[in-house]
């Protein structure tokens, strides 16, 4: 295999110099920004580090079955992490646990060097299928996490205006979920957990299930509220090109246990193109990676079929 | 318009029917009473305000204990869900005992509470108690699991996750146990009512008997059945088309 150079960990930029609220970040992108990706940045905790997550369950039959093994991850504040794999290696779970929904049967999460032990408002995680809450009206969902936080009326509104406003929302403020397309409703879910402002945002493949337009018109959207608001964010997805296109850095998870296989800093100027050749190329590396572990997961659910 | 003349049709010639057979005479009036009796008992009955006394205090108990079994029942209904246990041992129990009239429950509840208020409000609770536990208990497990850990996640825990996501999160899987539960109270009620003095619609029927006046019975019969449907056609069917509105579900049909 031929290294790709796009994919090579080369910090020209000391992180903490695009660190969280940058506004101008985008405003300076003539040059091309170097994200920094450095596991070992001098004199600072990482934002999120997983510490031997090990995770297993009781099958139907008895047996115990692993899903996650020994899972060794350090996020930094402000970056953003994408976690790819075959379906079935427990990413999603892997998510649940730092969102502390789910506890881990060995290792530990670790928040700002805090073990994690329940759901915490300082990481909201953006599910699958959103769980938007049907009998509340768009900004009420907004302001839920808020409410629920006991931030005063007044401060609410204000801020779930704010944020409505920076997922383009802002006239939708009183219509009901429903109403809402595919991507709006994303838009809203992402308001909804911006608006409780968490300095971690977990996302579940949160735009898996979306028309190609409307992917990379949140990609874009996500990218900018990103930069804008400096929040890390720990991106799961199946979809390689994606995790290239919005990471710093790609972990690829192996399948059934899960593992971190390997990790892959990006260091592509932003803002990114899914369409662009240094994209496709960066993710044709990590692409043949995960080929074998998508393999793995045919031969087990299909047999001998091989994807070549 | 159409559904509208139907309905009148429908009913005049109901009523035709009533009216004739009354006009045969093939009973005496206190074995069949005619339309006209049973009109003049109803006038007669909102002209002395007795109909009105009688249909406010039977709505006040109603209220009050149709309230107390939808409280019990959604925590009792979240309990039984829940848990484990409980759901394997209480939940049949509570199958069960639904099958049992809740005017069963009479005999018991004069002899605690003598003949009270209490006694009433004791069986229209155990009429409703039992539906609103089950379709309360069904709820929470049909519930999609989602949004629970939304709230969870956004911070939500205790009191405050099951007033602001687990109730509203349940509410359409529980509405038609509310509307059957308020069906049954509404019975149990009037039932309850009929055994000894209470000023209710149910005494209302009762006192027609006792003065072998059948005018004035089928005329508490009427506004029984008036009310139920009021109630029913305007409040539940209201909630339902609001909550089908609000989740866009598809309308009730």
């Amino acid at each position: 295999m031929t290294p790709n150079p796009a994919v090579q960990g080369t910090h020209t930029t000391d992180h903490r110099s695009l660190g969280r609220g940058n506004v101008n970040r985008w405003k300076a992108s003539h040059r091309p920004v170097v994200v920094p990706y450095s596991s070992s940045a001098p004199g600072k905790f990482p934002k999120v580090s997983l510490n031997g997550i090990s995770l297993s369950y009781k099958a139907n039959d008895g047996s115990r079955l692993l899903a996650l093994d020994n899972i060794h991850l350090k996020v930094n504040p402000g970056e953003f992490l994408c976690i790819v794999g075959p379906s079935g290696c427990g990413k999603s779970t892997l998510l649940h646990l730092i969102a502390g929904l789910h506890q881990a049967t060995s290792g530990h999460v670790l928040v700002d060097d805090k073990i994690v032990e329940g759901p915490g408002t300082d990481r909201i995680l953006i599910f699958q299928d959103l769980g938007l809450f049907p009998w509340l009206t768009v900004g009420q969902n907004v302001e839920f996490g808020m409410k629920m936080k006991g931030v005063p009326k007044e401060e609410r509104q204000r801020k779930t205006e704010y944020y409505l406003r920076l997922v383009h929302l802002a006239q939708f403020k009183d219509s009901h979920t429903h109403q809402l397309s595919g991507g709006m409703r994303q838009r809203v879910a992402l308001a909804r957990a911006l608006a409780t402002e968490p300095d971690v945002l977990l996302m579940d493949e949160p735009f898996a299930a979306l028309d190609a337009q409307t992917r990379d018109l949140l990609h874009d959207e996500l990218e900018r509220i990103w930069s804008e608001t400096g929040r890390t964010i720990i991106f799961v997805t199946h979809n390689v090109r994606e995790a290239v296109r919005l990471g710093d850095r790609v972990a690829l998870l192996t399948f059934r246990p899960g593992r971190v296989k390997k990790e892959f800093a990006i260091d592509l100027p932003r803002p990114r193109v899914l369409e662009d050749v240094t994209v496709a190329k960066s993710a044709r590396e990590i692409l043949d990676e995960l080929r074998e572990e998508i393999n793995k997961s045919l031969q087990e659910q299909y047999g001998e079929e091989k994807v070549s | 318009m159409k559904r509208l003349a139907k309905h009148v049709i429908f009913y005049a010639v109901l009523i035709g029917l009533w009216f004739l057979l009354a006009k045969l005479k093939i009973w005496p009036p206190y074995v069949f009473p005619a339309p006209w009796n049973v009109a003049q008992s109803l006038y007669a009955g909102f002209e002395d305000h007795s109909f009105w006394i009688a249909i406010l205090i039977t709505m006040k108990r109603m209220l009050m204990g149709y309230g107390l079994a939808v409280v019990l029942g959604m925590v009792l209904g979240l309990g039984v869900a829940s848990n484990k246990f409980l759901e394997e041992t209480m939940g049949g129990l509570l199958v069960g005992l639904q099958s049992l009239p809740s005017i069963c429950w009479q005999p018991l509840a004069v002899l605690w509470f003598g003949l009270t208020e209490k006694a009433i409000l004791f069986v229209v609770v155990m009429g409703a108690l039992l539906s609103v536990t089950i379709s309360m208990e069904d709820g929470r497990k049909q519930m999609p699991k989602i949004f629970g850990m939304a709230g969870r996640n956004l911070g939500a825990k205790g009191f405050k996750l099951f007033w602001y996501v687990l109730l509203p999160a349940s509410l359409p899987f529980v509405l038609n146990g509310l509307k059957q539960g308020w069906a049954f109270a509404w019975r149990s009620l009037i039932q309850a009512e009929m055994i000894f003095v209470t000023l209710g619609l149910g005494q209302q029927l009762i006192m027609g008997r006792e003065l072998s006046d059948m005018g004035q019975v089928v005329a508490v019969m009427i506004l029984i059945v008036v009310i139920g449907y009021v109630v029913d056609g305007l409040v539940f069917k209201t909630a339902e088309r609001r909550l089908h509105q609000r989740w866009g579900l598809a309308p009730a049909s």
